[in-house]
C-alpha cells in the first residue's frame, strides 16, 4: 500500500484572506506529497504562506479549497471531535513564540497533552518525565516558562509536542526567536529526534541552518511552490545558499 | 511509533476527569490573581449592595401602611440596578480575560482540548469568582446593616425573625450572584471555544 509512503499529502490548497478590497492570495495551489520520516523544510521569504501551509497542514485553519491527507484520511471529513483526536495524537506542534502555558510548570505543560488523550495522571507523569529527559530537561521538571530561558522553553515546547508519540510534528519558525548558538541546538534535537524517533518533522523557516539538516526543501513564493530540493542537490549549493533564495 | 488513523479513533475520545479542569481553573486563577480579585470584588460589591438592601427590608419600619410598601420597592429597584449594573462588570470582565488568553486557549485545542473543555474551564472560574464573591458579598451587605443598627441602638429587631430572614437571603444571595456571573460568561465561554485554532494563536496580546 502507497499508504504508509506519505504521511502528508496536500492537493490544489488555496487560501484567500480578504483585507478591505485587497484579496491576498495566501495558498495558491500547493500539491505537496511528505514522506513518513523526513525532515522537511518550508522556506520563503516573509509572507509567501509558510504560516498559512502550516496551519492548513496542521487542522489549525481550513482552506478554501482543495484537500490536505493525513495518513490517508482526508482531513475536510473529519467532525471537530476526530479534529481534536488527529491534533492530540497524530501532530506535534511547535511555534516560534514556544506557546507554553505560563500557569503551568515544565512537567504540567508536557503532561497535558496526554491528559487530552485520556492517560491517566501517572502514566502521564511518567511519559512527561520521559519526554522531558529526552530533550535535556530532567532538572527543570518544575520549572515554570518564566523561569526558563527561550531555548529551554522551546525544549519543553518539543517535548510537549512528543508527549503522545506523534507521527508528525510540525514546526512553525522553531528558532526564530531564539539566538544562533541556542538555535542551532534546538535543531540538532530536532533531526536526533527524527533520527531516533523516526517521526517526521516539517519546519516553516527562515533559517538557513535548517537547510542543513533537511532531507528536503520547499521553497515557496506568494503561496506557490517555487521548487522542492533534494538533499543533495542542496549541499552542493551550499556556498550560494543566499542566493537560492533569490531564484 | 504508532502511526494513528484518526477516522476510527474518536469512540473513546477525552472524557476528561473534571477534577483536571478545576485544576487548570484553579491554575488560571492563580496567575491571574489580580485580575480574579478585580472581577470577583465587581460581583462582590453588587452583591452586597443588594444584601444591604434587602436585610434593610428585614427590619421593621416605624412608620405605616402605603409609605412602608413605597419605601420598600423603591430599595427594590435600587437593588435591581446594583445587580445590573453587576452583570455588566462580569460580562465585561470577561470578555477582557478572554481576549488576553486568545492564545492559550489556541494552544490548548492545539494538544487536543474539545471545544467543550475550553467552555468548563471558563464555566469553573467564573463559577469560583461568582461563588466567593457573592459570599463575602452577602456578609458584608448584611454585616453593614447589623452594624448600623447596632450602633442606632435598634438591637431589640435584631430578633429571631430577622436571623430567619437573613439565613433565606444569604441562600438568595448566592444563588442570583452565582447565576448571574454564569450566565454573564456565557457569550466569553462560547467565544473561546468555537475560535479556530489558527485565529486564536495569530492574537498577539
Ligand atoms: N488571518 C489573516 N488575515 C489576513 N491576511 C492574512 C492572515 N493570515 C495570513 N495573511 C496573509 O497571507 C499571506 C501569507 O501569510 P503567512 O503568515 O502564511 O506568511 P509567512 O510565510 O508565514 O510569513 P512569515 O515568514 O513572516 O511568518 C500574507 O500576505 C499575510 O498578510
Ligand atoms: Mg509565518
Amino acid at each position: 500500500m502507497s499508504a504508509n509512503e506519505y504521511v502528508v499529502r496536500t492537493k490544489g490548497l488555496m487560501k484567500e484572506f480578504k483585507l478591505g478590497d485587497e484579496v491576498v492570495k495566501a495558498l495558491n495551489g500547493v500539491d505537496l506529497d511528505i514522506k513518513r520520516g523526513e525532515y522537511l523544510s518550508i522556506m520563503g521569504p516573509s509572507g509567501s504562506g509558510k504560516s498559512t501551509l502550516f496551519n492548513a497542514i496542521g487542522g489549525l485553519d481550513r482552506p478554501d479549497s482543495g484537500s490536505v491527507f493525513i495518513n490517508d484520511t482526508d482531513m475536510a471529513q473529519l467532525d471537530p471531535r476526530e479534529l481534536a483526536y488527529l491534533r492530540c495524537h497524530t501532530i506535534g506542534y511547535i511555534f516560534q513564540t514556544f506557546n507554553l502555558l505560563p500557569s503551568m510548570t515544565a512537567l504540567e505543560n508536557v503532561t497535558l497533552p496526554t491528559v487530552f488523550a485520556g492517560m491517566t495522571t501517572d502514566d502521564g507523569i511518567e511519559r512527561g518525565i520521559q519526554v522531558l529527559t529526552m530533550v535535556g530537561l530532567q532538572h527543570r521538571l518544575h520549572h515554570r516558562p518564566t523561569q526558563l530561558s527561550g531555548g529551554q522553553q522551546q525544549r519543553v515546547a518539543i517535548a510537549r509536542a512528543l508527549a503522545n508519540n506523534p507521527s508528525i510534528v510540525l514546526a512553525d519558525e522553531p528558532t526564530g526567536n531564539l539566538d544562533l548558538k541556542t538555535g542551532e541546538e534546538i535543531i540538532a534535537l530536532l533531526r536526533e529526534l527524527n533520527k531516533k524517533e523516526g517521526v517526521t518533522i516539517i519546519s516553516a523557516t527562515h533559517d538557513y541552518k535548517m537547510v542543513d539538516v533537511s532531507d528536503r526543501v520547499v521553497w515557496i513564493r506568494d503561496g506557490k511552490i517555487a521548487k522542492i530540493e533534494e538533499r543533495a542537490d542542496i549541499t552542493l549549493s551550499v556556498g550560494g545558499m543566499q542566493g537560492t533564495e533569490e531564484e | 511509533m504508532t502511526a494513528t488513523d484518526s477516522s476510527h479513533a474518536p469512540k473513546h475520545q477525552i472524557q476528561l476527569p473534571l477534577s483536571k479542569a478545576w485544576e487548570i481553573s484553579l491554575k488560571s486563577i492563580k496567575i491571574r490573581f489580580l485580575r480574579s480579585l478585580i472581577t470577583a470584588s465587581g460581583i462582590l460589591l453588587g452583591i452586597a449592595f443588594f444584601s444591604f438592601v434587602r436585610a434593610v427590608n428585614l427590619i421593621p419600619l416605624h412608620e405605616t401602611g402605603s409609605a412602608v410598601v413605597a419605601e420598600q420597592s423603591r430599595h427594590n429597584f435600587l437593588a435591581v440596578m446594583a445587580l445590573l449594573v453587576c452583570f455588566v462588570g462580569i460580562m465585561n470582565s470577561m470578555l477582557m480575560s478572554v481576549t488576553e488568553r486568545f492564545k492559550e486557549i489556541g494552544t490548548m485545542k492545539c494538544l487536543g482540548a474539545l471545544d467543550k473543555f475550553i467552555v468548563t474551564l471558563f464555566f469553573i472560574e467564573a463559577g469560583l469568582m461568582g461563588f466567593f464573591g457573592s459570599v463575602l458579598g452577602w456578609l458584608m451587605g448584611w454585616l453593614i446593616v447589623v452594624i448600623t443598627q447596632l450602633l442606632s441602638g435598634g438591637a431589640k429587631e435584631l430578633n429571631g425573625m430577622f436571623y430567619k430572614g437573613s439565613l433565606l437571603q444569604a441562600g438568595e444571595s448566592i444563588v442570583i450572584g452565582l447565576a448571574m456571573t454564569l450566565v454573564a460568561s456565557i457569550p466569553t465561554a462560547v467565544r473561546a471555544a468555537q475560535m479556530p485554532p489558527a485565529m486564536a494563536l495569530r492574537s498577539e496580546v
